[in-house]
């Protein structure tokens, strides 16, 4: 089974998030970066456990510039066999897709696995665009992977419920929250990634759609108005007349 | 500009995620509705109110497949400039498919209508609501995936016009084995005006019950921190956050939950935060709009009676 995964890099979850260049860069000043929580506890994990069950290699595939490079030693670390990072400066999801499309193309993986989004543009967009871009099914905020012989069972989140499909063949799937449990790297795995291979292979030209022409944090909110515990009269006509929610 | 709507059904009605996103392309241009499955005309045409022209409705599909709809879409979207999904569990599955196979751009996540002063500018939400990016689209043809709750729905007298609508859908690799639909009924997260949300504060999931009823109350749905789902005391898919479900409603009420910034991350699109919670200087009263220090297990039954009161005063 040979499992291809996408890894994003994204700042800490608690990461203060400030701009600079007239507000047109996210500052990295002292900013720490992480694997994005999805690809990594979820899509990484399952595409290992998969792995371990059925035989095969779990590659990883990130576009970007060299300061990518401690990340995927991080998924390495964790598990997977080697690491593809295609060396160009991505600003949009569809470089980003094209570029990962380009190079899967006729390298005949089994699947190719996504987190849902990212926590820094929660765009939802790179899976649906390299499963159209390679011409594959694509299943998004899966939940559930199950292999079978030649056949994938994957259960979806959709409006109101799941949804259970079933696909023969190739296939692409972003992964959200239950389809794995994150995996702490052992001192064994941080070894053994120093030399498992990282292919730094070229950018095949891909362009972007779109660009991020300013950025603007949220105005500062008002202060907490505070109601007494015993006061709950008060609580509901300031909901119902003052916030007019109720 | 023309505008091409997708607008997804659920057991024959169209929604509430769709009509929003119906009306905002109302407010770009002629907006054309593509729809499938077994929608009532009469309910189709009805789309008019929230500012569609005509409506486009495929009968052969009969389920959500994800390679034929897009085929539909780009199918229908052949002299369309701009295409608006609502971000929705079906949004996100589609949207990003059908921009690539129209090669065009795509912001997911719009906040508000295009820019267009200087060229074609979407105000979206980054870093997990933390905060916003204008994103200016420089293809031929634009998608948009519009967040849910985001702008107020007008309606008029008007009627659509509505067509069958057929294309070559080609195979699908993809076969539906079953929907499993969530249990207990109520209100969907992503859908809900209110939301009554509790954490570990709570002790215990036998300690729901005043939870479940203040949303009953309320009209509201359900949810939770992280860790309340880790620990299984909640379903997973009631974890809002950061790595959760990111949510919007009007009214978000937050009982024994610390606020931490993973947390907010996910509810501060919320127009309101009511926070409860015995410790003062928990970090979400910073992000509150009304709070209230006290032991949740007094503080919530006194709030359901006096919201019963107000009710019945109503
Ligand atoms: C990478 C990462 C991603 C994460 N993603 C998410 C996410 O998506 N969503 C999320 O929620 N968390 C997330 N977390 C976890 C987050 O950091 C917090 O640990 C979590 O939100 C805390 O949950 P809590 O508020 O329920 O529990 P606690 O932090 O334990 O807080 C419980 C609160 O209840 C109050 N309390 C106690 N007793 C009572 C009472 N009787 N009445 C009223 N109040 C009471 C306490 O004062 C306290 O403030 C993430 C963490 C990481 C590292």
């Amino acid at each position: 089974m040979k499992i291809l995964v996408c890894i994003s890099k994204a700042p800490d979850t608690t990461a203060k998030i400030s701009f600079t260049d007239s507000d047109t860069k996210f500052s990295e000043t002292g900013v720490q970066f992480i694997i994005n929580p999805y690809d990594e506890w979820y899509a990484l994990v399952r595409g290992l456990e998969l792995k371990e069950a059925n035989g095969g290699t779990v590659t990883t595939i990130s576009v970007g510039a060299a300061d990518y490079d401690p990340i995927i030693r991080k998924a390495l670390a964790i598990g997977a066999d080697d690491a593809v990072r295609i060396d160009t400066q991505p600003t949009d999801a569809f470089q980003v897709a094209s570029e990962i499309a380009n190079y899967a193309k006729d390298k005949g993986y089994d699947m190719v696995l996504c987190g849902k989004e990212t926590i820094n543009y929660n765009g939802s967009q790179v899976g649906g665009m390299i499963a159209e871009l390679m011409n594959l099914p694509y299943v998004s905020l899966a939940v559930k992977l199950e292999v079978n012989g030649g056949t994938a069972t994957i259960e979806r989140d959709m409006q109101g419920g799941t949804e259970v499909v079933e696909i023969s063949g190739a296939f692409v799937l972003s992964a959200s929250k239950g389809m794995a449990e994150q995996r702490i790297p052992n001192m064994r795995g941080i070894m053994q990634a120093r030399t498992k291979p990282l292919t730094v292979v070229p950018a095949s030209g891909s362009l972007a759609m779109t660009e991020i022409v300013s950025y603007e944090l949220p105005p500062a909110k008002s202060a907490c108005k505070m109601v007494d515990a015993e006061n709950m009269d008060e609580l509901i006509s300031l909901l119902h007349n003052e916030a007019k929610v109720i | 500009m023309s505008v091409l709507v997708f607008a997804d059904s659920n057991n024959g009605a169209i929604a509430k995620s769709a009509v929003e996103a119906i009306h905002y392309g109302s407010k770009i241009g002629e907006t054309t509705v593509i729809t499938y499955g077994n929608v009532d005309d009469s309910a189709l045409a009805s789309l008019g109110n929230y500012g569609a022209s005509k409506v486009l409705i495929n009968k052969s599909i009969n389920e959500f497949d994800g390679q034929k709809l897009s085929k539909l879409i780009r199918a229908a979207a052949e002299s369309a400039e701009v295409i608006v999904f609502a971000m929705d569990f079906s949004g996100k599955s589609l949207a990003s498919r059908v921009a690539a196979g129209l090669n065009a751009g795509l912001v997911s996540g719009a906040l508000g209508l295009p820019d267009t002063s200087n060229g074609f500018v979407v105000r979206k939400a980054v870093f997990s609501g933390k905060a916003f990016a204008n994103c200016k689209i420089n293809s031929d043809k634009k998608v948009i995936a519009l967040m849910p709750n985001s702008i107020q729905v007008e309606t008029n007298d008007a009627s659509a016009s509505v067509e069958e609508f057929n294309a070559d859908l080609g195979s699908s690799a993809v076969t539906v084995k079953e929907f499993k639909a969530k249990g207990g009924g109520g209100v969907l997260l992503t859908e809900a005006d209110v939301i009554v949300s509790a954490g570990r504060g709570l002790k215990g999931p036998e300690n729901w019950g005043m939870i479940e009823e203040l949303a009953t109350e309320m009209g509201a749905a359900t949810a939770c921190s992280r860790p309340v789902a880790d620990i299984g005391w909640r379903p997973h898919h009631e974890h809002v956050g950061q790595t959760g479900i990111a949510v919007r409603p009007n009214l978000y009420i937050a009982v024994g939950i610390s606020g931490a910034i993973q947390h907010l991350a996910g509810v501060n699109g919320s127009k309101v935060m009511v926070v409860i919670n015995t410790d003062a200087e928990a970090p979400f009263f910073k992000a509150a709009d009304y709070g209230v220090v006290g032991d949740a297990f007094d503080v919530v039954p006194k709030f359901i009676e006096k919201l019963k009161a107000f009710k019945a005063q109503q």
